[in-house]
């Protein structure tokens, strides 16, 4: 059902009983027509996905059912009969996907319940909470238990499970549409499926944001059949409130060509921050939101109270930075996605966006952060950080206000995560084999799963699932007599308790603030500012400074498994990088742009400086229409290059230069390297490849054929240091490799197992062990957009435009000033490169610049 | 070029290009597979094998691939026929747990034996194999002396008292940038005075030879890696050297 939020509910309403018919009215409230149809929906005993837009009462929506449950059961229990001792069990479970987010529900939840009297115990349990409240809330359950995925795959794992999850009536997935992309979802939908088998009536309610595709959302809350079409939930749409006002940066400042930083623009950002009450500042990397941080207080002449939030700073940190937001004691806060989701800042007037929001979805729900009123429009900025940008802003904007929505599809479940959930089972309690695959095949995302690839995914979990049958003996579960599978040792489910979960970090030091400074690691630690990867600490050598929680630090070296500095330090600072934290281009905005280049009509919307360039582009190269993929060639310096434009993202681009430069090298080009951005892909070599194409020695149709993704990509993928880093991945979500944890690990002596060692001996013995089959599926989607580099391919078949130049074009010029980016520069190399870059530009533009 | 790829593309004896250094004055030989040899002595040197490395987690839960054994000894093989060695010294920690000699596979127990007939053979103690292995021939010692070199598991802990020694134990590794790229390597690791080896055995790991645990062992000035390419010996100097 759709509900019109500007519709007024009638006036009183049988639905809800006192006292919340009351609450709502001295509150000056009605309920709303979507809260009530939830409530409608929960009483019949149904599930339903509520999707809304921020500020619609969501939460409580997405609460009443159980409140008004709760209170209900509470008022028939005869006065004076005491609870029973053994307690109830949980009467709802509500998942998050941000333990700030079940902290922040926490608190809002209170103010009702204290405020109506409720009898009602509300709790938290995150990986922060401590082992001694964990362990009570095991014997002595709260009503309303509000947690993560990763805490649900520990209960239903637990001996506890069954009194636990006995009486458990509601579970409640808050920004569901988040959740479910991953394969921390699929986990989390195998933990659901496990519920219901605790609770077989349980009811499910979804809360999520726009979504393109409900129907995935609809069946991932309800238990699905096998050889059926997909059993769906109900639905209820609540429409959008008030339109956002988004505007781009109005700049007098000059746009970079290329970078990510928006350093250009940060007085115009500080200007907007100064006028407005309270803003909040997305970048979309961790570098991002140091190198912002530092800029903004280098200008901060007002002393404004600014401050930084990202996921790898201390916890008690960002709790602080949460708890001065929440009293409204900031101006100001940079933050990355760790503040992406419905974390309810009441005063946040502005949200600055700083780069390119690479989703028009992402864009929508951290402009949702503003204002979390849905009558009130929301107000954004978008600052694009280059000209590439400026265009993917615009479209962005665009697609906002048309509503269009790219979020990412569900995705099959994986046999990584399903192998970790059958040790989890076993754990648990033993199980038949054919009990599990029923369970297993009623979650979404399994729904589809072959018997064959189940007992095989049992297999891994016995012993490793390998064709040379030597570990039988050491079998982790075993087939017993009675035909149930049972964990071999109780020490295997100590191990699994400690690899829980889907998300992989890479290898994180611990940083130790010292007081001295140059006196090495071997003095008394101060306080952790947080983590940093260890393969950045691992470029750094003592007196080196860095960036991090917006402080200059001294590198002085490395202690156990922390990495000791000091404060302050000369030179300029390098700014850890971390892997993972960027976002692909969608292919809807990919679309958008592509369509804006070839529309000169659309320009209107753009800068002046950005539509001069494109002008300018028209003039001396060509803009390819929306369908056509763009080639150019050009010689600079004694090299060949080739620049194309498909707008693919980075990740399929790279997959594109990686393929392009071996079938190059087969056409004896000679290719020497390439490059790769979100919007285009250069190559270059020592043989003219624009001649090459006249003389008919190169063949485009050849070159860009389809059937690049077949043995080229097999050869390729064997190589690939991304397929590595997948299969490390599955490796330890799937247990094949324990995490390392923090404590335990010894420098000094390198006794652990390494992913890309294990992956090279698995890949000669057995190309077709499972793992490698979950690694390959990843590939195709994840880090390497493999679907998606088919998908262009396919597109473009027929529509290149080779266009050759005597020089460089304009458009080429962005990623022409990426080549022989070194990561980390010191200034001497940044001045190398700025001398480089104009001589690059100057040429581009035939002096016109 | 790691180790297990190694095994799968085992290139010509002639093809191969090795580094040829001096421990104390005595003339060595690195080997791009990662082993050390003695041409005054005929003396081949492995270090780190960790034999069962697979077998040892898999006892503790953890499900690694059983073929690693196979795979290293297959890579010791192609040394041995390479140099003809009379005399080979197993640098410790040639077990990756006490378990496991006696656990090894009859079909490997058979390879290693062929291996060591006709010649000496000396299996360092290490610290994860402190015992002479279960069911197998050769001499099981904590130290060695020869050719004016000692040969012990674990590097002691000062550069002066270790002049002419050489040890393992650290599988030192060793990495070097170029134009943005990294590029990360086993290596031998030597001032002259003394040596580490790289860990020989397919599926061990490497420890940055500008980690800590190198602190003290080595004159920087005179440190040289010699990092294991595919079919030649890179010598890098300390100093070129990332952390």
């Amino acid at each position: 059902m759709n509900i019109d939020s500007g519709i007024k509910p009638a006036a009183t309403d049988p639905k809800l009983p006192e006292p919340f018919f009351g609450w709502f009215g001295k509150r000056g409230w009605q309920p709303r027509p979507h809260q009530l149809a939830l409530l409608d929906r929960a009483e019949a005993g149904g599930s339903s996905l509520l999707i809304a837009p921020t500020g619609a009462g969501k939460t409580l929506a997405g609460f009443l059912p159980s409140l008004i449950d709760i209170a209900l059961k509470e008022q028939r229990r005869k006065p004076g009969a005491a609870l029973s001792s053994a307690r109830r069990g949980i009467h709802t479970l509500y998942v998050s996907p941000l333990k700030a987010l079940a902290i922040d529900i926490e608190r809002n939840l209170a103010t009702p319940v204290a405020e109506m009297d409720l009898p009602v115990r509300i709790e938290t349990r995150t990986g922060d909470t401590p082992q001694s409240k964990r362990q009570r809330q095991k014997l002595n359950p709260p009503d309303i238990l509000l947690t993560t995925p990763e805490q649900i795959a520990l209960l239903i794992a637990s001996r506890e499970a069954d009194t636990l999850f006995d009486g458990l009536k509601y579970v409640i997935f808050d920004e569901l549409h988040s959740l479910i992309t991953s394969k921390r979802g699929h986990l989390l939908s195998l933990g659901l499926a496990r519920l219901r088998k605790h609770c077989p009536d349980l009811q499910t309610i979804g809360l999520s944001a726009t979504v393109a595709e409900p129907e995935e959302l609809q069946a991932w809350l309800m238990p699905q059949r096998a050889g059926d079409g997909p059993v769906l939930s109900e639905r209820i749409v609540v429409k959008g409130g008030a339109k956002p006002h988004i505007s781009i940066l109005e700049t007098e400042e000059h746009v970079p060509w290329s970078g990510h930083s928006a350093r250009y623009a940060m007085a115009d950002v500080y200007q907007a921050i100064r006028e407005h009450r309270t803003a909040l500042l997305f970048v979309n990397t961790r570098s991002q939101a140091e190198l912002l941080f530092r800029e903004l207080w280098r200008i901060n002449e007002d002393d404004l109270p600014i401050a930084l939030h990202h996921g790898s700073l201390d916890a008690s940190q960002r709790r602080k930075v949460e708890a001065a937001m929440a009293d409204n004691r900031l101006r100001a806060v940079v933050a990355t996605s760790t503040l992406d989701l419905g974390i309810d800042w009441g005063d946040v007037d502005l949200v600055v966006h700083v780069g390119a929001p690479k989703g028009a979805s992402r864009l929508a729900q951290r402009i949702g952060r503003s204002n979390h009123r849905m009558d009130e429009p929301s107000r954004a900025i978008l600052v694009p950080a280059n000209r590439f940008e400026v265009m993917e802003c615009q479209a962005a904007l665009d697609a906002n206000y048309l509503g269009a929505q790219d979020t990412p599809p569900m995705g099959i479940g994986t046999y990584d995560v399903l192998a970790q959930h059958v040790l989890g089972m076993a754990c648990a309690a033993a199980f038949r084999a054919d009990d599990l695959y029923a369970e297993v095949t009623s979650a979404a995302p399994y729904a589809d799963l072959e018997r064959e690839q189940f007992d095989r995914v049992i297999d891994f979990v016995a012993t490793g699932g390998y064709a040379l049958k030597t570990y039988d003996r050491y079998a982790r579960i075993r087939l017993t007599k009675d035909g149930t599978w049972r964990v071999s040792n109780p020490r295997i489910a100590q191990q699994y308790r400690l690899n829980i979960g889907t998300i992989i970090e890479a290898p994180e030091l611990k940083i130790r603030l010292t007081r001295h400074t140059g006196r090495g690691t071997n003095v008394r630690g101060g306080p952790v500012l947080g983590k940093v990867e260890e393969s950045f600490v691992e470029m750094l050598s003592p007196g080196d400074t860095f960036l991090f929680a917006g402080k200059v630090l001294r590198f002085e070296g490395i202690r156990e498994n922390e990495c000791i500095v000091s404060k302050g330090g000369a030179g300029s600072p390098r700014i850890p990088a971390y892997a993972g934290g960027k976002f692909p281009l969608s292919t809807y905005l990919a679309d958008q742009v592509r369509t804006m280049l070839g529309d000169p009509d659309t320009w209107r919307a753009l800068p002046a400086q950005v539509r001069e360039w494109l002008e300018i582009q028209r003039q001396k190269s060509v803009l390819p229409s929306r369908g056509e993929l763009l080639i150019e060639t050009f010689p600079q310096g004694d090299r060949s290059y080739m620049v194309m434009y498909p707008f693919e993202g980075r990740l399929a681009h790279q997959t594109l230069g990686m393929l392009l430069t071996r079938r190059l090298e087969r056409s004896r080009a000679r290719p020497l390297g390439f490059v790769a951005t979100d919007y285009a892909m250069a190559v270059w070599g020592l043989r003219d490849m624009g001649l090459m194409f006249e003389r008919g020695e190169l063949s485009l149709a050849q070159l860009f054929d389809e059937d690049m993704l077949g043995d080229d990509l097999e050869a390729w993928l064997a190589e690939s240091w991304m397929l590595k880093r997948t299969f490390r991945n599955c490796a330890l979500i799937s247990g094949l490799i324990e995490r390392r944890h923090p404590g335990k690990e010894k420098t000094g002596r390198q006794v652990t197992v390494s992913a890309d060692l294990v992956y090279d001996v698995l890949r000669s013995h057995e190309p077709d062990h499972i793992l490698l089959q979950a690694t390959r599926h990843d590939a195709a989607s994840g880090l390497l957009d493999i679907r998606r580099l088919g998908d262009m391919l396919s597109r473009i078949k027929g529509r290149i435009i080779l266009n050759r130049l005597n020089r460089i074009s304009p458009l080429a010029v962005p990623v022409m000033l990426e080549i022989g980016k070194e990561p980390v520069s010191g200034e001497a190399q940044d001045d190398i490169l700025a001398e480089a870059a104009d001589e690059i530009i100057a040429e581009a533009m035939g002096g016109t610049r | 070029m790691n180790r297990a790829s190694a095994a799968q593309a085992l290139i010509a004896d002639e093809m191969i290009q090795t580094a040829e250094i001096e421990i104390r004055d005595t003339p060595a030989v690195c080997d791009p597979l990662g082993a050390l040899y003695l041409p005054e002595s005929t003396t081949l040197i492995v270090s780190d094998l960790h034999l069962e490395k697979g077998a040892a987690f898999a006892r503790r839960g953890m499900m690694l691939p059983p073929y690693d054994t196979a795979q290293t000894l297959k890579l010791v093989t192609a040394v041995v026929s390479r140099y003809q060695p009379a005399c080979v010294i197993c640098l410790g920690d040639s077990f990756h747990d006490r378990e496991g000699a006696a656990a090894l596979p009859p079909s490997s127990q058979d390879q290693l034996s062929g291996l060591m007939s006709g010649r000496d053979w000396y299996w360092i103690a290490g610290n994860h194999d402190p015992d002479h292995p279960a069911g197998l021939a050769g001499d099981c010692v904590s130290e060695l002396y020869l050719d004016g070199l000692c040969f012990r598991h674990e590097p002691l802990q000062t550069a002066g008292e270790a002049v002419g020694e050489v040890a393992g134990h650290l599988h030192p590794a060793a990495r070097v940038v170029r134009r943005g790229k990294g590029v990360r390597r086993p290596c031998f690791a030597t001032d002259g005075r003394r040596m580490i080896m790289p860990s020989f055995g397919v599926t061990t790991g490497g420890l940055n030879l500008r980690n800590n645990a190198f602190r003290g062992l080595f004159d920087p000035q005179q440190l040289t890696a010699h990092l294991l390419g595919r079919d030649r010996i890179y010598s890098v100097a300390f100093e070129r050297l990332i952390g």
